[in-house]
Protein backbone atom coordinates (compact mmCIF):
# COMPACT_ATOMS: atom_id res chain seq x y z
CA UNK A 1 0.00 0.00 0.00
CA UNK A 2 2.61 2.05 0.77
CA UNK A 3 4.44 1.53 -2.19
CA UNK A 4 0.97 2.05 -4.40
CA UNK A 5 0.74 5.48 -2.79
CA UNK A 6 4.27 6.54 -3.62
CA UNK A 7 4.21 5.01 -7.85
CA UNK A 8 1.00 7.37 -7.60
CA UNK A 9 2.15 10.08 -6.07
CA UNK A 10 4.45 9.98 -8.45
CA UNK A 11 2.40 9.76 -11.21
CA UNK A 12 -0.18 12.47 -10.05
CA UNK A 13 3.50 14.63 -10.07
CA UNK A 14 4.46 13.13 -13.57
CA UNK A 15 0.87 14.12 -15.07
CA UNK A 16 1.41 17.91 -13.52
CA UNK A 17 4.29 18.17 -15.19
CA UNK A 18 3.19 17.22 -18.66
CA UNK A 19 0.42 19.31 -18.01
CA UNK A 20 2.11 22.70 -16.50
CA UNK A 21 5.24 22.95 -18.73
CA UNK A 22 4.00 22.45 -22.11
CA UNK A 23 6.24 25.41 -23.49
CA UNK A 24 9.37 25.44 -21.17
CA UNK A 25 11.35 23.19 -23.65
CA UNK A 26 12.33 24.10 -27.13
CA UNK A 27 15.11 26.10 -28.54
CA UNK A 28 16.11 28.88 -26.64
CA UNK A 29 18.34 31.88 -27.49
CA UNK A 30 21.75 30.98 -28.94
CA UNK A 31 20.48 27.25 -29.73
CA UNK A 32 21.11 25.80 -33.20
CA UNK A 33 18.14 24.35 -34.69
CA UNK A 34 17.26 21.14 -36.64
CA UNK A 35 16.27 21.84 -40.49
CA UNK A 36 12.71 20.41 -40.95
CA UNK A 37 10.97 19.53 -44.13
CA UNK A 38 6.97 20.32 -44.29
CA UNK A 39 4.85 20.40 -46.74
CA UNK A 40 4.01 24.20 -48.83
CA UNK A 41 0.64 25.78 -49.81
CA UNK A 42 2.12 24.94 -53.45
CA UNK A 43 2.31 20.95 -52.62
CA UNK A 44 5.87 21.44 -52.92
CA UNK A 45 7.91 20.10 -49.83
CA UNK A 46 9.95 22.66 -47.86
CA UNK A 47 13.06 22.64 -45.93
CA UNK A 48 15.28 25.71 -44.62
CA UNK A 49 18.37 24.18 -46.58
CA UNK A 50 16.49 24.66 -50.15
CA UNK A 51 17.46 28.94 -49.24
CA UNK A 52 21.44 28.53 -49.97
CA UNK A 53 21.85 32.39 -50.43
CA UNK A 54 19.74 33.45 -47.61
CA UNK A 55 21.94 34.92 -44.01
CA UNK A 56 18.99 33.71 -41.78
CA UNK A 57 14.65 33.48 -41.76
CA UNK A 58 11.93 34.66 -39.42
CA UNK A 59 10.14 31.33 -38.82
CA UNK A 60 6.93 32.47 -37.87
CA UNK A 61 4.21 30.50 -36.64
CA UNK A 62 0.98 31.36 -37.24
CA UNK A 63 -2.56 30.38 -38.78
CA UNK A 64 -5.69 31.34 -40.11
CA UNK A 65 -8.34 31.22 -37.32
CA UNK A 66 -6.27 32.99 -34.60
CA UNK A 67 -7.50 36.83 -34.83
CA UNK A 68 -4.32 37.77 -33.38
CA UNK A 69 -2.68 35.79 -36.57
CA UNK A 70 -5.19 37.69 -38.92
CA UNK A 71 -4.54 40.97 -37.24
CA UNK A 72 -0.78 40.52 -37.89
CA UNK A 73 -1.12 39.39 -41.58
CA UNK A 74 -0.41 42.36 -43.11
CA UNK A 75 2.63 43.03 -41.02
CA UNK A 76 4.07 39.81 -42.08
CA UNK A 77 3.80 40.28 -45.15
CA UNK A 78 5.37 43.66 -44.96
CA UNK A 79 7.97 42.02 -43.35
CA UNK A 80 8.86 39.55 -46.44
CA UNK A 81 8.22 42.20 -48.61
CA UNK A 82 11.12 44.37 -46.70
CA UNK A 83 13.99 41.35 -45.55
CA UNK A 84 13.35 38.73 -48.37
CA UNK A 85 15.35 40.80 -50.65
CA UNK A 86 18.06 41.35 -48.00
CA UNK A 87 18.57 37.75 -47.04
CA UNK A 88 15.94 37.39 -44.86
CA UNK A 89 12.51 35.65 -46.00
CA UNK A 90 9.47 35.05 -43.91
CA UNK A 91 8.73 30.95 -43.16
CA UNK A 92 5.50 30.61 -41.66
CA UNK A 93 4.27 27.72 -40.69
CA UNK A 94 0.59 26.88 -39.37
CA UNK A 95 1.26 24.02 -36.34
CA UNK A 96 -2.60 23.75 -35.57
CA UNK A 97 -4.06 20.49 -35.52
CA UNK A 98 -7.42 21.00 -38.13
CA UNK A 99 -9.16 18.11 -36.08
CA UNK A 100 -8.81 20.56 -33.05
CA UNK A 101 -9.33 23.76 -35.16
CA UNK A 102 -11.51 23.07 -38.12
CA UNK A 103 -10.31 26.11 -40.48
CA UNK A 104 -6.30 25.41 -40.10
CA UNK A 105 -6.93 22.75 -42.45
CA UNK A 106 -4.63 22.28 -45.20
CA UNK A 107 -6.94 23.24 -48.03
CA UNK A 108 -8.25 26.21 -46.07
CA UNK A 109 -4.36 27.45 -45.66
CA UNK A 110 -4.22 27.24 -49.53
CA UNK A 111 -7.30 29.45 -50.02
CA UNK A 112 -6.18 32.11 -47.23
CA UNK A 113 -2.66 31.99 -48.43
CA UNK A 114 -4.48 33.24 -52.28
CA UNK A 115 -6.93 35.94 -50.60
CA UNK A 116 -4.20 37.82 -48.72
CA UNK A 117 -1.36 37.22 -51.17
CA UNK A 118 1.17 35.61 -49.16
CA UNK A 119 4.59 36.64 -50.57
CA UNK A 120 6.30 33.63 -47.96
CA UNK A 121 6.39 29.62 -48.07
CA UNK A 122 2.99 28.53 -45.40
CA UNK A 123 3.59 25.68 -44.36
CA UNK A 124 1.27 23.06 -42.57
CA UNK A 125 2.90 21.55 -39.47
CA UNK A 126 1.13 18.02 -40.32
CA UNK A 127 1.73 16.02 -37.44
CA UNK A 128 2.32 18.73 -35.17
CA UNK A 129 6.17 17.41 -35.25
CA UNK A 130 7.95 21.04 -35.28
CA UNK A 131 6.01 23.39 -33.29
CA UNK A 132 7.20 21.32 -30.17
CA UNK A 133 11.19 21.63 -31.29
CA UNK A 134 11.06 25.08 -30.90
CA UNK A 135 8.71 25.67 -28.11
CA UNK A 136 5.92 27.41 -29.82
CA UNK A 137 3.23 28.71 -27.51
CA UNK A 138 0.94 30.40 -29.38
CA UNK A 139 0.51 32.08 -32.96
CA UNK A 140 2.02 34.49 -33.76
CA UNK A 141 5.05 33.50 -32.78
CA UNK A 142 8.22 34.37 -34.19
CA UNK A 143 11.58 33.40 -34.46
CA UNK A 144 14.78 34.37 -36.13
CA UNK A 145 16.93 32.47 -36.79
CA UNK A 146 20.77 33.33 -38.53
CA UNK A 147 23.12 31.26 -41.17
CA UNK A 148 25.56 29.75 -41.26
CA UNK A 149 25.12 27.82 -37.74
CA UNK A 150 21.44 28.45 -37.93
CA UNK A 151 21.51 30.16 -34.73
CA UNK A 152 18.20 31.31 -32.44
CA UNK A 153 18.81 35.28 -32.23
CA UNK A 154 15.20 36.21 -31.48
CA UNK A 155 11.73 35.17 -29.93
CA UNK A 156 8.43 36.65 -29.57
CA UNK A 157 6.30 38.94 -31.23
CA UNK A 158 6.09 40.82 -34.06
CA UNK A 159 5.84 44.42 -32.73
CA UNK A 160 4.55 45.70 -29.10
CA UNK A 161 0.99 46.22 -30.17
CA UNK A 162 -0.49 43.08 -31.60
CA UNK A 163 -3.76 44.19 -31.79
CA UNK A 164 -4.10 47.82 -33.01
CA UNK A 165 -0.92 48.07 -35.59
CA UNK A 166 -1.33 51.78 -35.30
CA UNK A 167 -0.25 51.74 -32.12
CA UNK A 168 2.95 49.84 -32.93
CA UNK A 169 5.89 51.62 -30.87
CA UNK A 170 8.34 49.33 -31.25
CA UNK A 171 9.26 46.75 -34.34
CA UNK A 172 10.86 44.14 -32.17
CA UNK A 173 11.41 42.15 -35.51
CA UNK A 174 12.61 44.64 -37.71
CA UNK A 175 14.43 46.21 -35.40
CA UNK A 176 16.38 42.55 -34.92
CA UNK A 177 16.84 41.48 -38.34
CA UNK A 178 18.49 44.97 -38.95
CA UNK A 179 20.96 44.38 -36.10
CA UNK A 180 21.88 41.06 -37.62
CA UNK A 181 22.26 41.99 -41.19
CA UNK A 182 24.81 45.36 -40.14
CA UNK A 183 26.66 42.80 -37.97
CA UNK A 184 25.05 43.49 -34.75
CA UNK A 185 23.34 41.47 -31.85
CA UNK A 186 19.94 42.30 -31.71
CA UNK A 187 19.54 44.56 -28.41
CA UNK A 188 16.01 42.46 -27.58
CA UNK A 189 15.88 38.85 -27.60
CA UNK A 190 12.98 38.40 -26.11
CA UNK A 191 9.34 39.33 -26.25
CA UNK A 192 5.88 38.20 -25.56
CA UNK A 193 2.87 39.04 -26.70
CA UNK A 194 -1.08 37.79 -26.35
CA UNK A 195 -1.74 35.38 -28.77
CA UNK A 196 -3.90 32.13 -29.44
CA UNK A 197 -2.95 28.66 -27.93
CA UNK A 198 -1.59 26.02 -30.39
CA UNK A 199 -4.50 23.86 -31.10
CA UNK A 200 -3.84 20.03 -30.00
CA UNK A 201 -6.26 17.34 -29.54
CA UNK A 202 -6.41 16.24 -26.24
CA UNK B 1 -67.49 59.83 -16.88
CA UNK B 2 -67.02 56.60 -14.67
CA UNK B 3 -66.09 54.30 -17.65
CA UNK B 4 -63.66 56.77 -18.71
CA UNK B 5 -62.08 57.30 -15.66
CA UNK B 6 -61.64 53.56 -14.59
CA UNK B 7 -60.56 53.09 -18.26
CA UNK B 8 -57.94 55.69 -17.46
CA UNK B 9 -56.74 53.83 -14.23
CA UNK B 10 -56.53 50.81 -15.95
CA UNK B 11 -54.29 52.07 -18.65
CA UNK B 12 -52.09 53.87 -15.63
CA UNK B 13 -51.81 51.06 -14.03
CA UNK B 14 -50.47 49.24 -16.98
CA UNK B 15 -48.14 51.55 -18.10
CA UNK B 16 -46.92 51.80 -14.31
CA UNK B 17 -46.49 47.84 -14.46
CA UNK B 18 -44.82 48.52 -17.76
CA UNK B 19 -41.95 51.23 -16.30
CA UNK B 20 -41.35 49.34 -12.67
CA UNK B 21 -40.38 46.31 -15.18
CA UNK B 22 -38.39 48.05 -17.20
CA UNK B 23 -36.38 49.77 -15.03
CA UNK B 24 -35.12 45.94 -13.34
CA UNK B 25 -34.23 45.21 -16.79
CA UNK B 26 -32.09 48.36 -17.02
CA UNK B 27 -30.61 47.72 -13.66
CA UNK B 28 -29.66 43.75 -14.91
CA UNK B 29 -27.76 45.60 -18.02
CA UNK B 30 -26.12 48.00 -15.45
CA UNK B 31 -24.99 45.08 -13.27
CA UNK B 32 -23.24 42.89 -15.90
CA UNK B 33 -23.09 44.15 -19.12
CA UNK B 34 -21.32 47.20 -18.63
CA UNK B 35 -17.85 46.34 -19.29
CA UNK B 36 -15.27 48.69 -18.11
CA UNK B 37 -12.37 49.26 -20.80
CA UNK B 38 -8.70 49.32 -18.36
CA UNK B 39 -5.26 50.11 -19.27
CA UNK B 40 -2.51 47.75 -17.42
CA UNK B 41 -2.20 50.34 -14.80
CA UNK B 42 -5.52 51.09 -14.26
CA UNK B 43 -6.24 46.59 -14.19
CA UNK B 44 -3.39 46.31 -12.01
CA UNK B 45 -5.10 47.10 -8.62
CA UNK B 46 -7.40 44.49 -9.45
CA UNK B 47 -4.90 41.45 -9.69
CA UNK B 48 -3.39 42.50 -6.32
CA UNK B 49 -6.02 43.17 -3.47
CA UNK B 50 -5.00 42.27 -0.14
CA UNK B 51 -8.34 41.39 1.65
CA UNK B 52 -9.91 37.70 2.97
CA UNK B 53 -11.00 37.17 -0.22
CA UNK B 54 -9.33 34.44 -3.05
CA UNK B 55 -9.19 35.64 -6.75
CA UNK B 56 -10.05 34.15 -9.56
CA UNK B 57 -8.70 36.24 -12.77
CA UNK B 58 -9.82 34.60 -16.32
CA UNK B 59 -8.08 35.88 -19.54
CA UNK B 60 -9.74 35.10 -22.53
CA UNK B 61 -11.35 36.46 -25.84
CA UNK B 62 -14.88 36.05 -27.31
CA UNK B 63 -13.34 34.17 -30.30
CA UNK B 64 -11.14 31.97 -28.41
CA UNK B 65 -12.57 28.42 -28.50
CA UNK B 66 -11.07 27.07 -25.66
CA UNK B 67 -11.85 30.48 -23.36
CA UNK B 68 -15.39 30.17 -24.36
CA UNK B 69 -15.43 26.46 -23.33
CA UNK B 70 -14.02 26.88 -19.92
CA UNK B 71 -16.14 30.11 -19.35
CA UNK B 72 -18.91 27.87 -17.85
CA UNK B 73 -16.72 26.04 -15.23
CA UNK B 74 -15.61 29.90 -13.70
CA UNK B 75 -19.04 31.05 -13.64
CA UNK B 76 -19.66 27.97 -11.54
CA UNK B 77 -17.05 28.57 -8.86
CA UNK B 78 -18.50 31.11 -6.68
CA UNK B 79 -21.36 28.89 -5.70
CA UNK B 80 -19.58 25.82 -5.91
CA UNK B 81 -16.88 27.18 -3.55
CA UNK B 82 -19.43 28.84 -1.52
CA UNK B 83 -17.62 29.04 1.81
CA UNK B 84 -14.12 29.87 0.51
CA UNK B 85 -14.95 33.48 -0.33
CA UNK B 86 -14.35 33.27 -4.06
CA UNK B 87 -14.60 36.28 -6.51
CA UNK B 88 -14.39 35.34 -10.57
CA UNK B 89 -12.76 38.29 -13.01
CA UNK B 90 -13.04 37.84 -16.37
CA UNK B 91 -10.63 39.50 -17.86
CA UNK B 92 -10.69 40.35 -22.02
CA UNK B 93 -8.36 40.33 -24.15
CA UNK B 94 -11.38 40.63 -27.20
CA UNK B 95 -10.11 43.69 -29.69
CA UNK B 96 -11.63 47.07 -28.45
CA UNK B 97 -12.59 47.86 -31.49
CA UNK B 98 -14.96 44.99 -31.00
CA UNK B 99 -16.71 45.39 -27.76
CA UNK B 100 -19.81 46.53 -28.74
CA UNK B 101 -20.54 44.24 -31.39
CA UNK B 102 -19.16 41.20 -29.78
CA UNK B 103 -18.24 41.24 -26.52
CA UNK B 104 -21.17 42.75 -25.07
CA UNK B 105 -23.66 40.74 -27.25
CA UNK B 106 -21.68 37.78 -26.14
CA UNK B 107 -22.12 38.90 -22.15
CA UNK B 108 -25.72 39.44 -22.90
CA UNK B 109 -26.08 36.49 -25.27
CA UNK B 110 -24.58 33.99 -23.15
CA UNK B 111 -26.24 35.51 -19.81
CA UNK B 112 -22.67 36.09 -18.09
CA UNK B 113 -22.38 37.11 -14.38
CA UNK B 114 -19.14 37.22 -13.12
CA UNK B 115 -17.15 40.93 -13.57
CA UNK B 116 -16.02 41.10 -16.78
CA UNK B 117 -13.36 44.10 -17.80
CA UNK B 118 -12.05 44.64 -20.74
CA UNK B 119 -7.75 45.37 -20.83
CA UNK B 120 -6.54 47.58 -24.05
CA UNK B 121 -2.69 48.53 -23.56
CA UNK B 122 -0.40 48.28 -26.43
CA UNK B 123 2.59 46.89 -24.40
CA UNK B 124 2.00 43.42 -24.61
CA UNK B 125 5.25 42.81 -23.49
CA UNK B 126 5.56 44.54 -20.71
CA UNK B 127 1.96 43.30 -18.85
CA UNK B 128 2.16 39.87 -19.69
CA UNK B 129 5.42 39.33 -17.55
CA UNK B 130 4.23 41.92 -14.92
CA UNK B 131 1.32 39.37 -14.64
CA UNK B 132 3.49 36.46 -14.58
CA UNK B 133 7.15 35.68 -15.46
CA UNK B 134 5.94 32.18 -16.80
CA UNK B 135 3.38 33.61 -19.25
CA UNK B 136 4.11 33.50 -22.79
CA UNK B 137 1.07 35.36 -23.89
CA UNK B 138 -1.49 32.39 -25.43
CA UNK B 139 -5.25 32.07 -23.86
CA UNK B 140 -6.60 30.77 -21.75
CA UNK B 141 -4.72 31.57 -19.08
CA UNK B 142 -5.71 31.77 -15.01
CA UNK B 143 -4.27 33.65 -11.86
CA UNK B 144 -5.50 32.20 -8.56
CA UNK B 145 -4.57 34.47 -5.93
CA UNK B 146 -5.65 36.25 -2.56
CA UNK B 147 -3.65 38.16 0.15
CA UNK B 148 -0.55 35.37 0.33
CA UNK B 149 -0.24 33.24 -2.78
CA UNK B 150 -0.44 33.20 -6.17
CA UNK B 151 -0.38 30.88 -9.15
CA UNK B 152 -0.61 31.23 -12.53
CA UNK B 153 -1.65 28.68 -15.18
CA UNK B 154 -1.49 29.02 -19.45
CA UNK B 155 -3.66 26.09 -20.28
CA UNK B 156 -7.23 25.14 -20.65
CA UNK B 157 -9.22 23.87 -18.27
CA UNK B 158 -11.65 20.65 -17.89
CA UNK B 159 -14.11 20.87 -15.22
CA UNK B 160 -12.36 18.68 -13.23
CA UNK B 161 -9.19 20.45 -13.48
CA UNK B 162 -10.03 23.54 -12.65
CA UNK B 163 -12.15 22.60 -9.24
CA UNK B 164 -9.05 20.30 -8.44
CA UNK B 165 -6.42 23.11 -9.06
CA UNK B 166 -8.47 25.68 -6.94
CA UNK B 167 -9.03 23.19 -4.01
CA UNK B 168 -4.88 22.54 -3.90
CA UNK B 169 -4.43 26.42 -4.05
CA UNK B 170 -7.00 27.07 -1.21
CA UNK B 171 -5.40 24.15 0.66
CA UNK B 172 -2.31 25.87 0.68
Amino acid sequence: MKHFKSILTLVLVAIAFAFTLPTDDGYKIGDTIEDFKLKNIDDKMVSLSDYSDAKGFMIIFTCNMCPYSVANEDRIIALDKKYKGLGFPVIAINPNDPVAMPGDGFPEMKVRAQEKGFTFPYLFDEGQKVYPKFGASRTPHVFIVSKPNMTVEYIGAIDNSSRDPRKVTEKYVENAVDALLSGKQPSKTETRAIGCSIKVVR
Amino acid sequence: MLKNSLLLYVLLLFVQCKSEKKEIQSDIVTNNYVVQTLNYKELKPLLERKDHKNYVVNFWATWCAPCVKELPYFEELEAEFKDRNIEVLLVSLDFPNKKDTKLLPFLKQRNIKSKVVLLDDANEDVWIQAIDESWSGAIPATLFYNSTNRKFFEQSFTRETLYKELQTFLNL
